[in-house]
């Protein structure tokens, strides 16, 4: 395919080099630690403009100017959100007047201004919106995404693309993350090293307050600021409205309502901003961590292209890279291991002990928390029954009544079973060792 | 109701709500108090070769709203900027870059105010001659290469007006930068791990708590399932102490044996004869015995700061930080321990006990912190303080005083060709960096080699600007192996000064270490990569927040990034302080 974009100025791809001074000293001149086969030049320069790249999410202004700015010519940017006014202290690609508009168009046109010559091309809408067939297309993903889900879909996308017979059908994805003064960034070659659910407990989920503390012994802000949310919205005004946690009027309702009952228990701290905090499940998010993360994230594809330098990431080797700033300055690169029993790229089960007087309905709810499951939805059957579908409502309605038994009048003690959700095209597989 | 004590950072309900949306995600971190601080701050950048890691770090410190920058850079814009810097446009070929990047920065935020001077920095700062040219700048970015007595000169005047000076380099797949700290740099709020244990005195309860636990556990036999599985752990631990010191001759559990032991005690006092099979509070008090059972001894930074001259003499002129600190240290003494913090975990408890709980820790808290304030306004008497120390400051150094931290600066020492680098008291540590093959020292020492380099190499005939190594094909390969003599020079230098011997084939293996970091760094010919000026950029852009807010704690004092192996290190460099 030819890429009209490297003729802007109207010169050919190769020609005009004078702006890529000090790229192509790199891509010139061998070092010490490249490899002996590398060749210097010009199919360094051609891997990068041929690489068709994806970045999605959060940290997609800063990956797009990093990777243009890197010598990549075809990047593609999915995002589904519009600019709010609390990215712009960070989201440095959009101005007031933006505020409403869909983020990737606004990114990719502003990207394409400032640096001549690379082509972007935007898609406003969900990663779940595209199919295999979409991001068969790309040589590499590197994503930003601000949900632990959209991360595993991604994932699971990828690592189920893979055909052994061709090499082409492996996609790097490279993975960022931030919170704060802290951030991470990994890479995964699918099937070959460990992917994001063989990592999912680096994402631990916050233990959830019991309901009977927010129905009944409130004692910290964000207790009463969870009944509000939970309970009060469900019996007050469910039946006529749907909570849109960026209705301004809806989290001031939920703010009076946590204030009030706050004050009957005399428990002090509520504030709107606490209350946006708790309802949104907010995390903290600054320019300077945004910038290395989304740097580590696209100096890493840069490396895997052009093999100026070893990336992160090859088997046997460092793939993950843990950032904190709060403290000093502190990074820990390591090896993630790939797991044998990861529901995504292992081929084993893997071992959930359980409680074999543990009712069906408490197991699915622990499957939500527990840091190596985290299913909110999840249907489960075994080899040979149904224990439990979420849906269509006449399986529903047909397991219900298993959710009250115990698990050992359900299976038996080691049994294998499957579980799926809507939120992930895979089929988990655990074996339920009982509790001695 | 009685007013509650304000947190260490307050948090912000102010005037500008438009403000307060926009940097919502900030506010979270470092709060009104933190953001005010920002917004009186001036950077100055004193940018260089290709200037892409000071540009990217002002990015970085302009979204978030700090108050004014100014850029000092005489460049003009060339066609190999365009490939690095973001904040240009290609029409700017042959414009002052000071000027087109400080315009294309300022459109980034309407709050924040920039400015540009294109003056070579030789001149700026010769320019006046009774007042410093550097004078209006709170905090000062300088990116190498810079000619070393000018470095030099900036140096000196940060270390006079207690300035704070980050000192930059960025090329290929490297970085390094330095902080130039004030001698004296204390932090109340650190902003400690929130998973930090809180100062509870299980040990050492005072006559309002233990009359609670009286009060509280006295009917625990005759309580109600309901009661019983909801009596705070706090209180729990506390009977139960009591219990023990019966049988203990009124000693608490002191070692690992007996809090196991202990343990058991308050194992046996939970029921299990209920449908649970146990209680969630006796839980937790079992799982808090061996963490929350401890003396509460200050840490070692907390004594650095009792023990400081500063904390010791003060004088009329004392900063407000030193003045609380000598305060709390008269508390310590007095009481053998801290000031209260008066914050207590959550914990299985009824609604209303829990706030009783709570209430006590406060009181005691604000009593605490009445004490100090005494103290603090008697001292200030003495040594005829002028400013009042406002009671705020006082009680959240009071909060916080188990975690504060005090930052001792060292000088920047810059590398001048042939001399000789003075590693001082930090030689030792230095040179067992040198062995150790994790750390990330050898890219330090390649970039001082970088610098004499630079320092003895001129860009044209005019002696004008600095030639980097590596800036021309031909000699790629000649500049590396000089700059690696430079470098084994001033690595044999270090090793004399620690006044030690490294072995082969320790040495050997040194010497080749700093050699590949070198010839990476030559193959970029003083060239910065994008994604190595951005990380840069944001690492030091945290820094200069961490030092204006003075929340978090920043580095100490020389932070080294290694593109290949995607890490860091953090060295503790600098000068001795010449007396
Ligand atoms: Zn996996």
């Amino acid at each position: 395919m030819d890429m009209d974009g490297a003729s802007v100025n109207g010169s050919p791809a190769g020609m005009d080099r004078k702006r890529w001074t000090y790229l192509d000293r790199i891509l010139n001149r061998p070092g010490p630690f490249t490899d002996e086969e590398w060749v210097p030049g010009e199919p360094n320069i051609e891997s990068l403009e041929r690489m068709k790249i994806l970045g999605a999410g959060g940290l997609g202004c800063e990956i797009l100017k990093n990777l243009a700015l890197s010598g990549f010519k075809d990047i593609h940017v999915i995002d589904m959100d519009t600019i709010d006014v609390s990215n712009l202290n960070r989201q440095f690609l959009f101005r007031q007047a933006d505020v409403g508009r869909p983020k990737a168009e606004v990114a990719a046109q502003f990207v394409e201004k400032r640096v001549r010559g690379v082509k972007i091309t935007p898609f406003c809408g969900k990663i779940q919106d595209k199919d295999e067939d979409y991001y068969m297309q790309f040589g590499m993903v590197i994503c930003g995404l601000d949900s632990i889900e959209a991360r595993r879909w991604i994932n699971a996308t990828l690592v189920g693309m893979v055909d052994n017979d061709d090499a082409d059908t492996l996609k790097p994805l490279i993975d960022g993350g931030t919170e704060g003064f802290k951030g991470q960034a990994r890479v995964i070659l699918p099937t070959m090293t460990s992917c994001i659910e063989c990592q999912l407990d680096m994402h631990a989920p916050r233990a959830a307050v019991p309901l009977c503390t927010l129905a009944t012994i409130p004692r910290q802000p964000q207790h009463c600021i969870e009944w509000a949310h939970i309970i009060a919205w469900e019996e007050e005004r469910k039946g006529n409205d749907t909570l849109d946690t960026d209705d301004p009027e809806h989290i001031t309702w939920l703010y009076q309502k946590a204030l009030a009952r706050a004050n009957e228990f005399n428990i002090p701290g509520v504030t709107y901003s606490m209350t946006q905090g708790v309802v949104k499940n907010i995390i903290p998010a600054i320019a300077s961590t945004n910038a290395i993360v989304a740097a580590a994230c696209c100096n890493e594809a840069f490396k895997i292209v052009t093999s100026t330098n070893p990336p992160l990431g090859f088997p046997g080797t460092n793939n993950y890279m843990m950032y904190t700033g709060d403290d000093s300055v502190y990074t820990y690169t390591f090896e993630h291991s790939k797991k044998d029993d990861c529901p995504v790229c292992g081929n084993l089960a893997k071992n959930l002990e359980v409680d074999p007087n543990t009712t069906l309905e408490d197991f699915i709810a622990s499957l939500a928390e527990k840091p190596e499951a985290q299913l909110k939805k999840p249907t489960l059957r075994t080899e040979e029954k149904s224990l439990y579908y979420q849906s269509p409502p006449s399986l529903e309605e047909q397991t219900r009544p298993n959710l009250k038994k115990k698990l050992s009048e359900l299976v038996s003690d080691g049994e294998q079973i499957a579980v799926s959700d809507p939120a992930f095209q895979i089929t988990f597989k655990f074996k339920l060792v009982f509790k001695k | 109701m009685e007013e509650p004590l304000t947190e260490t950072t307050p948090p912000i309900l102010q005037d500008d709500e438009k403000k307060r949306k926009k940097y919502d995600r900030q506010l979270r971190l470092w709060a009104a108090s933190g953001q005010q601080a920002l917004e009186e701050a001036h950077v100055l950048l004193i940018n260089s070769g290709p200037g892409v890691v000071g540009v990217e770090t002002l990015k970085n410190l302009v979204l978030p709203g700090i108050g004014q920058f100014t850029i000092l850079d005489s460049a003009e814009v060339t066609e190999a900027d365009l490939g690095v810097n973001f904040f240009l446009e290609p029409d700017d070929v042959g414009k002052f870059r000071a000027e087109r990047t400080c315009a294309l920065l300022e459109e980034l935020n309407p709050d924040v105010q920039g400015h540009y001077n294109t003056e070579p920095v030789e001149y700026f700062l010769t320019q006046s001659s009774d007042t410093h040219s550097l004078r209006p700048f709170t905090h000062i970015l300088v990116t190498a290469p810079i000619v070393p007595e000018l470095l030099a000169d900036i140096l000196t005047h940060c270390r006079a007006t207690s300035k704070p000076l980050f000192y930059i380099h960025c090329v290929g797949f490297y970085s390094v930068f330095s902080v130039q700290l004030p001698s004296a740099f204390p932090i109340v709020d650190t902003h400690p791990d929130p998973t930090a244990t809180t100062d509870l005195r299980l040990l050492t309860p005072w006559p309002a708590l233990s009359a609670l636990v009286e009060e509280k556990t006295r009917d625990l036999d005759s309580m109600n399932a309901h009661e019983h599985g909801h009596v705070p752990y706090v209180l729990i631990i506390l009977h139960f102490l009591e219990v023990w010191k019966q049988t203990h001759d009124g000693q608490v559990p002191s070692n690992y044996r007996e809090k196991s032991d202990f343990k058991e005690l308050v194992r046996k006092g939970m029921r299990i004869n209920n449908p649970e099979g146990g209680e969630e509070n006796f839980e937790e008090a079992i799982a808090a015995v061996l963490k929350s059972l401890n003396p509460s001894t200050p840490s070692s930074a907390v004594k650095e700061v009792f023990d400081a001259e500063e904390c010791k003499n003060l004088t009329h002129d004392s900063p407000h930080f030193w003045v609380i600190a000598h305060a709390v240290s008269d508390f310590y003494k007095a009481h053998n321990a801290l000031p209260l913090p008066g914050s207590i975990p959550d914990m299985k408890a009824q609604s209303a006990d829990y706030i009783q709980l709570q209430n006590v820790y406060k009181t005691k808290a604000r009593e605490d912190v009445a004490e100090v304030t005494l103290t603090v306004r008697e001292l200030a008497k003495q040594h005829g303080h002028l400013a009042q120390v406002d009671e705020k400051e006082i009680e959240a150094f009071c909060k916080n005083a188990a975690h504060i931290k005090l930052v001792r600066g060292r000088p920047i020492n810059p590398a001048f060709p042939g001399q000789k680098l003075k590693w001082g008291q930090r030689a030792k540590a230095a040179v067992s960096a040198l062995t150790n093959p994790d750390s990330l020292i050898l890219i330090h020492i390649a970039f001082l080699a970088f610098d004499e380099f630079c320092a003895s190499h001129d860009a044209d005939a005019l002696a004008s600007a600095p030639r980097a190594p590596g800036s021309q094909d031909s000699e790629v390969e000649f500049d590396a192996e000089k700059m690696t003599g430079i470098a084994n020079t001033i690595i044999d230098n270090l090793i004399n000064e620690a006044g030690t011997r490294i072995e082969e084939p320790d040495y050997s293996d040194i010497g080749a270490r700093v050699a590949n970091y070198v010839q990476d760094i030559v193959r970029a010919g003083g060239g910065e990569l994008h994604n190595i000026a951005a990380l840069t950029g944001g690492m030091v852009a945290q820094e200069v927040i961490k030092v204006v807010t003075k929340q978090y704690v920043p580095v100490d004092n020389t932070c080294v990034f290694d593109g290949v192996g995607s890490r860091t290190e953090v060295l503790r460099l600098g000068a001795d302080v010449s007396v």
